[in-house]
């Protein structure tokens, strides 16, 4: 169990590096990049002399190499470097932001599981049935409702109509702030989940060591019990976990819209300003997040599944 | 035979649904196995075999289901008893053991536990006292160094080592009734032979009866008493596994017969074609009306088309379903 | 026969919304853009603005039918380069093997680690704001799993026997991967692709509706979506038929792809979304 851990650690490290040059080549290596994030559709906003003393200044001038081996150091001391516009270290404006994101992708998350993998687990148990159908229409559904648009609606039904919650922000970090951002974030989540689970309860039910089980004598509540649950658990927490970073990504459109101050949308309005350091900063720290999770999924699925210990 | 046989399964029917019809994947069979006797069915794939022993344990499923006849085990009739009561039969009285030993097993748990929850299951055992059992019962089917291999998960083990497993699941609650299905058609040659001499030890030693199911003639005679041959649903004969091999009556069971390339033959005989049944089997929607054999039968009529023929019994024991049953000591080889 | 249900139901959905988006010229009322009367704004819908007009007295009818002009032709263009990026990079990795399959599985495994939604952020976020930038921040993200997919199933077709025959009777590689290798496991990836196209579209919307997409006025579903927010509480109507066309879209092609996925590639019927 341990060599396992060591060896996912070992896989999730170069993932890791990789990003990290690949943001490097996309922000500073780029040419013009610097440049254009000073400008305002084309037009430089700066002179030309300041441009070359703020260049010397962040050390642009260097070669590549050794701005990549600078970097690469500043990353291992948790120097993200300095926002453009704040001037606050870029790991202070994130760590501000954090929890926020994290709450949201944990309320949906557990929004969708709660869910979705009932749902799921209903529509197998009764295949082909009108239950069956309907779960499987409203999951396809709700992997097809763009998220921004069922907040606008969640908005206007829940917080403007009916005036039962609060229609953005991020209050006072209260619960009834969160319903309505995570319900919009965890609905296409919820879809996948509840189709993912039907899929893999149906391949159990259907397996050979099932009919075994049932040859042997046991009852349907303990096949379900015993061979079932824990069988459909590894492909249900390897599809939460695959689904956790499509969560993070589709935070930035719900942040946004509920004017709820997390990662997300400090990544895009950063975007918008060119503040590339802290585009840099939000970016990997989204993906570390993305890969932690992984990496607990996957030795949680491993406790359950002998034969992942191998892998 | 009657009576005080065991099972006596009495024109079972079992019907197979598609968009609304029913067809009959089994039409009618009749046969009994006494105590610790071995029946042995063969047939190609498809002929229903399979599905036969799955109604007996009760495990038939939707689009499958019982159309008619009945099953007596022990002199009770069980073909509708309800889930909770053959449960009580399933894996204590009857018991089954699959084709496909690499998947028959939960993977998520040790191997020992899987054989230990029979006797949790149905005999009130604790876990603790079922997984002493569970050992000795691994032990039984020749696993080597018992306590060890108690621990180990399904896929550590080879596909013979899985069989044995299964088997000791199976004959854990000591069953009077055995059924086999295709045992060994996935292992390798080497282990095959150990598997089956491991079935007859124990079933004897233990007085179970097996129904033996294959699609190999050479391995039902060498098993078993009494053999039953099946084609298309129907059984279209039975007799003593000598007989069937030296006075097959039923143009099927020739055939089956005479395609078997025996060793010393070419010697024999000089060099000659390998007999076939010219045809294919018929899928189950498209049974015939009359005789389904008759298709692909030499000795067909017009009598053999129309109607599907009743068993007609035999002097030597047995019956055989046919119009024109081939003549007793027509072949000799 | 639900199965077919998907199939037809999805291609139903998916051909009204292309068709209404090639006659739109025609469909329309007026022209979405430079038709701006505010002395219309915020109309609900009703005879003459079948649904309603904006805050600048736009109708709102017209501007979804040419919406959909945009939004399928960055849909379909930019799932197109994922997909010839994808199928070149996994089914090269595939065939080749070695250092090659080396650098893409990393490539590949680096990208599923980013969300693709932030990467074309972070890709807009050096380009100058435009339609091409669009395309091009778009038509990187998303080629990962098409990548995986072609990987896989090129190796699996790999060692067949038609394959050895063509190399040992002289053919270049480029041509039995075109000829040999792309036909064979042309079925899941077109199953994908047409899965992936709703998931452009969403991305599409989703960059427009954050500004950083197609920029007003020009209508596109996601941006029309943006300015709707604001006028939640005067004209809700605004907000509704732009996000129910990016649903009906996405709806039609993921019904689509799940029912060619029964046809093309049935083995995998249980196990994907």
């Amino acid at each position: 169990m341990l060599s396992f851990l060591l060896r996912r650690l070992m896989q999730t490290v170069p993932i890791l590096v990789a990003v990290a040059g690949l943001i490097f080549v996309l922000f500073s290596v780029i040419p013009g990049s610097f440049e254009s994030s000073l400008m305002d559709d084309g037009k430089s906003m700066i002179d030309e002399q300041t441009v070359q003393r703020i260049r010397k200044e962040l050390g642009l001038d260097q070669p590549v190499a050794v701005r990549f081996v600078r970097y690469v150091g500043s990353l291992a001391t948790l120097d993200l470097g300095t926002s453009f516009r704040t001037r606050q270290p870029v790991t202070t404006v994130i760590a501000e932001r954090l929890w926020p994101t994290l709450k949201l992708a944990l309320a949906a998350t557990l929004f969708a599981v709660v869910l979705g993998i009932p749902l799921g687990f209903l529509a197998a148990m009764r295949p082909g049935t009108l239950i069956d159908s309907a779960s499987m229409v409203v999951a396809v559904s709700g992997l097809s409702l763009p998220k921004f648009w069922l907040g606008l609606l969640l908005m206007y039904l829940f917080a403007l109509t009916l005036g039962w919650l609060p229609s953005f922000g991020y209050g006072n970090g209260g619960i009834s702030h969160l319903i309505l951002p995570a319900i919009a974030l965890g609905v296409s989540p919820l879809g996948l989940l509840a189709r993912t689970t039907r899929a893999a309860v149906l391949d159990i039910m259907n397996a050979d060591f099932v009919r075994t089980a049932r040859s042997k004598g046991m009852s349907e509540v303990r096949v379900v019990r015993w061979h079932l649950a824990r069988n459909a658990l590894v492909i249900v927490l390897t599809t939460v976990g695959l689904q956790f970073g499509s969560v993070i990504g589709q935070a930035v459109v719900v942040e946004k819209l509920f004017a709820w101050p997390g990662l997300g949308s400090l990544l895009v309005d950063s975007v918008s300003l060119r503040d590339i350091p802290v585009v840099q900063g939000c970016i990997l720290t989204l993906v570390l997040f993305f890969l932690v999770v992984n990496l607990v999924v996957d030795v949680l699925a491993a406790l359950v599944d002998p034969r992942i210990r191998y892998t | 035979m009657t009576g005080d046989a065991l099972l006596e399964v009495d024109r079972l029917t079992i019907a197979l649904t598609q968009d609304g019809v029913a067809h009959s994947a089994v039409k009618e069979v009749s046969f009994s196995i006494g105590r610790g006797e071995t029946l042995g069915l063969v047939g190609e794939s498809g002929c229903g075999k399979s599905i036969t022993a799955l109604a007996l344990i009760g495990l038939l499923r939707r689009p499958l289901s019982i159309g008619g006849g009945s099953i007596r085990f022990k002199g009770r009739e069980i073909q509708s008893l309800s889930d909770a009561e053959m449960r009580r039969l399933r894996g204590n009285a009857i018991s089954m053991i699959f084709q496909e030993p690499m998947t028959a097993l939960n993977p998520l748990s040790p191997i020992g536990r899987q054989i230990a929850e029979m006797f949790v299951l149905h005999k009130g055992a604790t876990w603790h006292e079922a997984e002493r059992q569970a050992v000795a019962a691994l032990g039984r089917v020749q696993v080597p160094a018992p306590e060890a291999r108690a621990k180990d998960y399904p896929h550590q083990l080879s596909g013979g080592m899985r069989q044995r497993v299964m088997i000791a699941i199976a004959l854990a609650c000591r069953p009077d009734l055995l059924l086999a299905d295709e045992p060994t058609t996935a292992l390798d040659v080497t282990v095959q032979a150990e598997i089956l001499e491991l079935i007859r030890d124990l079933s004897a030693a233990e007085g179970t009866a097996v129904l033996m199911i294959s699609h190999d003639l050479g391995l039902i005679a060498n098993m078993c008493r009494s053999v039953g041959v099946m084609y298309a649903g129907r059984l279209v004969e039975q007799q003593a596994a000598e007989a069937i091999f030296t006075g097959p009556r039923h143009p099927y069971t020739q055939g089956l017969v005479a395609s078997l390339p025996l060793l010393g033959n070419r010697a024999r005989h000089g060099r000659k074609r390998l007999q076939e049944i010219a045809g294919v089997v018929p899928p189950v929607s498209a049974y015939p009306a009359g005789c389904r054999f008759a298709p692909r039968c030499e000795r067909a009529d017009a009598v053999c088309r129309d109607v599907d023929p009743e068993p007609t019994a035999l002097p030597g024991g047995g019956h055989v379903r046919c119009h024109h049953p081939v003549t007793a000591g027509a072949n000799a080889s | 026969m639900k199965i077919r249900v998907n199939l037809w139901l999805g291609a139903v959905l998916f051909v009204t919304v292309v068709l209404a988006g090639i006659l739109a010229p025609w469909l329309a009322h007026t022209d979405p853009v430079m038709d701006a009367n505010l002395m219309n704004a915020e109309t609900p819908p009703g005879a003459e603005f079948w649904f309603g007009t904006d805050a600048q007295g736009r109708d709102i009818y017209s501007r979804v039918l040419h919406g959909a002009r945009i939004s399928l032709t960055v849909g379909i263009v930019t799932q197109l380069i994922n997909t010839v990026i994808g199928v070149a990079l996994g089914m090269s990795a595939g065939y080749w093997g070695g250092w090659w399959d080396d650098v893409v599985s990393g490539l590949t495994n680096m990208m599923l680690a980013i969300p693709s939604l932030v990467f074309a952020l972070a890709v807009m976020a050096i380009l100058t704001p435009g339609l091409t930038s669009l395309l091009i921040a778009l038509g990187l993200t998303n080629w990962s799993h098409t990548c995986r997919l072609s990987r896989a199933a090129t190796l699996s077709v790999r060692n067949q026997g038609y394959i050895r025959a063509a190399q040992v009777l002289g053919f270049s590689d480029l041509h039995i991967m075109m000829r040999e290798v792309l036909p064979n496991i042309a079925g899941p990836i077109i199953v994908i692709g047409t899965l992936g196209m709703g998931g452009a579209v969403l991305a599409e919307a989703s960059l427009s509706f954050l500004g950083l997409g197609i920029r007003p006025p020009y209508p596109s579903w996601g941006s029309m979506l943006s300015d709707a927010r604001d006028q939640i509480t005067t004209a809700p109507w605004v907000s509704i038929f732009p996000g129910l066309a990016i649903f009906i879209t996405v709806l039609g092609l993921n019904l689509l792809g799940d029912g060619l996925r029964d046809i093309l590639d049935p083995q995998d019927r249980a196990r994907r979304s």
